[in-house]
């Protein structure tokens, strides 16, 4: 749950423009250390924009993130990680590229919270989706990060494999972190988000905790999933 | 970047089916381009019809012999003989393919060759007779262009000893000797001769008879018969050969065919290694979306840039190294300037690897890079090879501006001047480094759009 103290991320008035499109336009939230936060929205609301702004690979057109790149942890969609490397390759070479003080012990520690130690010396090519977004996953919290940005982190995963993500993902928040994560599933979202931000067609129209969403609705909405069509319907989307 | 460079290495490593393409296909290109250019032809198969009788008898001119089959040599110099029976064996060997063309040679050549010189007023000229396939252009070309200067080889030599055998009547008709025709010995007085005889009479011959008139008349006659007869044989040498032809070479290249060619084929490799590793590595880095994880402050793009074309380039150079060792088991190229080669393949490395990495970065995935890296490369060498003056001026000049804009033909320079010490490698290593830099400037504005 929030707290009190200093947020360890703010963003604040972010837009981005692709040529004339603005993909994102004054998109301003904070969050907490060992919070978790749902980004939630239709395809093509800016959610990925949004979670590559904060992590570095976007430069936004305007507005600030208060954290500079290396601070974050960010887990992109798609795995972002070389096929033709070993797993223990491809997180030493992050290791280094980060230029943690200790690449060589990240790597170890890495494997064993990702459960990756079996398969560190095979390629990541080799790997079902789910191993390879583990690798992702442990790619992106190598330097052990404040915060942590997962964009759409169980999307190629089988149920045993989601309960093992959101488990891990529970125990970095426990740990301190901001956990900040994009998802379709709404119910995932309600599950395991302390706060949910609802972006449509780049605007950020809503944040607060999945009950304030069905009470912006309607109060007899059977899930949070009718709930959040009803809201954006309201919203004219 | 040093760890960039070791992690694509080691990917490359483990693609051993896309590096020993990556290599061998560009050696492969190379050395059938560098052969191409330094081999001539081998000799066509040429089917020959001697319709002459025991090869053909001696001709006699002027009771001079002359032996047919020395001339005979002269038009089968640059083809593969083939003894064929008849015409129609030979056109059946034509069509079948089994020879390029055939050469009949007439039952009458040689009559006529005789009725000419004797000047007894042949009707028709002597001929020879070419069949040959004018289905494929190409082929029919390359016949024509054989055949007609293996004729002109004949009938210089024929032409040549024609005027031999005039020149020497002509120094009969002078100074006079023995003459034989038809079995019979004739002595020729000759013109010398015949005007000191008269002179000498003339002495005798009191002035104002009317006979001293007439003699002197026939000695001022012979006089000028000998001092113009002098002249005669030097203008028949000038007819059987007008136009002398003196070579001069301009702008200093001395560079011998074959050794052109390795340059030529060290540069091809280099190009097509560089520009597909270039283009194909960079397009990888988003192919397996590491882009966007790199340049969020771990790698800043322009480093990115730099590492792979510092990896295309040293990559490119090495083979390229290689495929001078392996060459200078055939053609000798002078190890001595190793240093030269280094820079050389290094400075024009590091632009096609400029240029791959422009392509890579417009291209944005592996296949279309590739794609592209290879359609682009392959037309720049070709028009960087088309010779000055060998098309229209507009379309030269168009070619040389569009292949300044391009690596390879000031490599080739570079290349050429590092392998044979030819002229021009300073400026084309400068044009190198200045395209070096504009690649590298398109393909980081084009890195703005891709990830």
């Amino acid at each position: 749950m929030p707290t009190a103290t200093a947020p360890a991320l703010a963003v604040t008035e972010v837009g981005h423009r692709f040529g004339e499109r603005w993909a994102l336009r004054g998109v301003s939230f904070e969050v907490a250390p060992r919070e978790t936060v749902a980004i939630i929205g239709p395809n093509g609301a800016g959610k990925t924009t949004l979670l590559s702004i904060i992590g570095g690979a976007l430069q936004p057109t305007e507005g600030s993130v208060s954290r500079p790149p290396r601070d974050i942890g960010w887990v992109p969609q798609q795995s972002a990680v070389y096929g033709k490397l070993t797993v223990r390759e491809n997180l030493a070479l992050f290791a280094r590229l980060e230029r943690l003080p200790d690449p060589d012990a990240a790597v170890e520690r890495m494997l064993d919270q990702t459960g990756l130690r079996d398969r560190a010396d095979d390629e990541v090519g080799e790997l079902s989706g789910g191993g390879r977004q583990r690798v992702n996953i442990a790619v992106g919290l190598l330097s052990d990060p404040d915060v942590v940005l997962l964009d759409e982190p169980s999307a190629s995963l089988d149920p045993r494999q989601r309960a093992r993500l959101w488990e891990f993902v529970g125990t970095l928040a426990r740990s301190g972190a901001a956990v900040l994560f994009t998802t379709h599933d709404i119910a995932e979202a309600e599950r395991y988000a302390d706060r949910v931000l609802v972006l449509a067609d780049g605007e950020l129209l809503f944040q607060g905790t999945p009950r304030e969403l069905h009470a912006a609705v309607d109060d007899d909405a059977a899930d949070i999933e009718t709930a959040f069509v009803r809201f954006l319907a309201s919203r004219g989307h | 970047m040093r760890h960039l460079l070791a992690k694509d290495l080691r990917i490359l490593r483990r693609s051993p089916l896309l590096v020993g393409l990556l290599v061998a296909y560009p050696i492969l290109i190379a050395v059938l381009v560098g052969m191409a250019l330094s081999q001539g032809p081998d000799r066509p198969r040429v089917a020959i019809v001697n319709e002459l009788e025991d090869g053909g008898a001696p001709l006699t001119i002027g009771g001079t012999r002359v032996e047919p089959s020395e001339y005979a040599s002269k038009l089968f110099e640059s083809v593969d003989p083939v003894k064929a029976g008849s015409r129609a064996e030979a056109q059946r060997m034509v069509r079948d393919g089994e020879v390029l063309a055939a050469i009949i040679v007439p039952r009458d050549l040689l009559e006529r060759i005789q009725a000419t010189i004797a000047l007894a007023g042949a009707r028709e000229r002597p001929t020879v007779i070419v069949i040959y396939n004018a289905a494929d252009p190409v082929k029919r070309q390359f016949v024509e262009s054989t055949i007609n200067s293996r004729v002109a080889e004949l009938n210089k030599a024929l032409s040549a000893k024609l005027t031999e055998i005039a020149a020497g009547y002509i120094d009969l008709l002078l100074k006079g000797g023995s003459f034989s025709l038809l079995g019979r010995s004739f002595d020729v007085i000759g013109l010398e001769r015949s005007k000191r005889l008269i002179d000498m009479v003339l002495t005798d011959t009191p002035r104002g008879s009317p006979d001293r008139e007439r003699l002197e008349r026939v000695s001022r006659f012979a006089a000028l018969a000998i001092d113009n007869l002098d002249l005669a044989g030097p203008v028949l040498q000038s007819a059987g050969s007008p136009i002398e032809v003196r070579r001069q070479a301009l702008d200093g290249r001395r560079t011998p065919l074959d050794t052109y060619a390795v340059a030529v084929a060290v540069t091809l490799s280099l190009m097509l290694i560089c520009v597909l590793l270039g283009a194909g590595m960079l397009a990888l880095e988003r192919d397996e979306n590491a882009f966007g994880r790199l340049v969020r402050g771990l790698v800043s793009r322009g480093t990115l840039l730099a590492e792979k074309i510092a990896l295309s380039a040293g990559c490119a150079a090495a083979a390229a190294l290689l495929l001078c060792a392996g060459v200078s088991a055939f053609v000798p190229l002078a190890w001595s300037r190793l240093p030269w080669w280094v820079a050389c393949l290094a400075v024009a490395g590091l632009a096609f690897a400029a240029l791959g990495v422009a392509i890579g970065a417009l291209a944005r995935e592996v296949r279309a890079a590739s794609l592209m890296a290879f359609l682009l490369a392959l037309p720049i060498a070709f028009m960087a090879l088309v010779p000055d003056g060998a098309v229209a001026g507009w379309l030269s000049d168009l070619l040389a501006a569009i292949g300044a804009l391009f690596p390879f033909r000031p490599a080739l320079t570079a290349i050429d001047g590092a392998l044979n010490d030819a002229d021009g490698m300073a400026g084309a290593l400068a044009h190198l480094a200045a395209l070096t830099a504009g690649w590298a400037l398109l393909a980081r504005l084009a890195l703005r759009r891709f990830a």
